[in-house]
């Protein structure tokens, strides 16, 4: 597909590789923020074709992994309740909750769909308006305009039967979390490029300068992603710290408006609990005070964790839980391998953690792209 | 969650400002997709699309531009000893805007 294939070209990403190792004069750690490009990179081998000179690590940026229990918990509630259907992306369903998945739920009689974006969930409010859709919004800036949007058509149709269960997440707050955490050893941010298609460029200037890290915006196409590498490991050498545009033909300097002004509209920035990552200041947003109404947690209140969710007696009943590390592997400090139950008790069929769960998830990068196990050098 | 795939718009189906919608192409499929956050998109204009909503357009002379670039990079077989490093950067060039580290970084927008 055109700006697809012509970014792949492995004999032009040759000749960037050799640029890189070329000007390098130590070995660099850089941190990928979105999991999508923590895909790209094991996928095309650009971590193994770099790893003398550059330590990449995997950052936060997989809204499924960050999407709170407590949240998940909430949606498998609502889906059990009579007239409530809970739709969302496919990736959430099988993301473990408290005590079990979106998927699980579904099996034990949950009313639950997953659609291709939230104009689909309006158009299932449409279709059958004694049934309440609620949308479970998950995802960074680059999802908020989308759910927005879907909102805004509710309203404007007047779909009464129509909530949002908001997780949205922002990710240059824990950015910030990240680059304060003195155990934290990245020397350079590779940002996620959709995200700043949104957002634009301004924060990520202040961000470079308030803390002296190297900022390279980049696309998820393995030519994309070394001339990022490349912007950074320059600005190292030299004892730079800017953020620059690495992808141009989709980021401009000021972002969307249209798109920015949508989510305003509808969203305010809130506090917001990561999961692994703990409380992030101004990390995701949340409906504002005056579409209270259109809030699945306000519209049916918080309901009794046992209300109608059998605990026993299912085939797939909960197995004691297996160690954990994916606040570590979110958080940059350990490499998905090095997580005791990587690839034994938590494999793609049965996660334990939701980094195995999601196609952007690092835990499931590593699984199946055969990441053999190295040593860790930090902590 | 955060991949946009790149489709060209064929044509409009629906105008105004929430309900825009139109058609694209992505490879061998044609989708309706929301276009209230692309209102000058135009038809042949690729665009970003992220869960059916455009998120953005494409701008074509950035893409060739990057292209072109890396292509003047020197190849690997006429590479020779040290002279790549000579090869027409000018990495301390600091002009202020967001653009710029290396061959291939971008440019303003």
């Amino acid at each position: 597909m055109k700006y697809l294939d012509e970014f792949r070209d492995p004999e032009l990403a040759r000749r960037l590789l050799r640029e890189i190792r070329e000007r390098t004069t130590k070995r660099w750690t850089l941190m990928e923020v979105c999991g999508g490009q923590t895909h790209s990179l094991l996928r095309h081998g650009i971590d193994a074709e770099l790893c003398e000179v550059v330590e990449l690590i995997h950052g936060p940026g997989c809204p499924v992994c960050v999407t709170p229990v407590e949240l998940i918990d909430q949606a498998q509630r609502l889906a059990m309740e009579p007239q409530v259907l809970v739709t969302t992306f496919a990736d959430m369903l099988r993301v473990p909750g408290s005590q079990r998945s979106l998927q699980e739920t579904r099996a034990l009689g949950g009313n639950i769909r997953a659609v291709y974006g939230p104009l689909d969930a309006v158009r299932l409010a449409r279709e059958d308006r004694l049934r309440e859709v609620v949308f479970f919004a998950v995802g960074f800036e680059t999802t908020a305009p989308a759910t927005a949007l879907a909102l805004r058509h509710a309203i404007d149709e007047g779909l009464r039967n129509f909530s949002i269960l908001a997780a949205h997440v922002r990710v240059l707050p824990v950015m910030e979390m990240l680059a304060r955490d003195t155990r934290c050893r990245v020397e350079a941010f590779l940002a996620a490029g959709h995200v700043c298609t949104i957002t634009g460029m301004e924060a990520y200037h202040q961000f470079a300068t308030d803390h002296h890290l190297p900022v390279a915006v980049t696309g998820f196409e393995p030519l994309d992603l070394l001339v990022g590498i490349q912007a950074c490991i320059d600005q190292l050498e030299q004892g730079m710290a800017r953020a620059v545009n690495c992808y141009p033909r989709s980021v401009e300097s000021a972002g969307n408006p249209h798109a920015q002004r949508m989510v305003e509209s509808v969203y305010e920035i809130a506090d917001m609990e990561w999961r692994g990552m703990g409380l992030v200041r101004q990390g995701g947003y949340r409906l504002r005070e005056s579409l209270r109404e259109y809030d699945a947690e306000h519209r049916f209140g918080a309901l009794a964790v046992t209300d109608r969710l059998p605990i026993v007696g299912s085939s797939i009943a909960p197995s004691p839980p297996a160690v954990c590390l994916s606040g570590d592997v979110l958080a940059g400090r350990i490499k998905p391998s090095a997580c005791p139950s990587f690839a034994r008790q938590c494999r793609p069929e049965h996660p334990v953690g939701a980094p195995m769960v999601s196609s952007e998830g690092a835990c499931a990068a590593y699984f199946r792209y055969a990441v053999a196990e190295e040593p860790w050098e930090g902590g | 969650m955060c991949l946009a795939i790149p489709g060209q718009l064929l044509h409009w189906t629906e105008t105004g400002a929430l309900r825009a919608r139109g058609m694209v192409q992505f490879g061998g499929i044609a989708r309706e997709c929301f276009m209230a956050c692309v209102p000058e998109a135009e038809p042949g204009d690729y665009l970003l699309v992220h869960a059916g909503v455009a998120i953005g357009r494409i701008d074509a002379a950035h893409a060739a531009l990057l292209l072109a670039e890396l292509a003047a990079l020197p190849a690997e077989d006429s590479f020779a000893g040290d002279s790549g490093k000579d090869s027409g950067e000018d990495n301390g060039d600091d002009s202020g805007d967001d653009s710029g580290s290396g061959a291939a970084a971008g440019g303003e927008r």
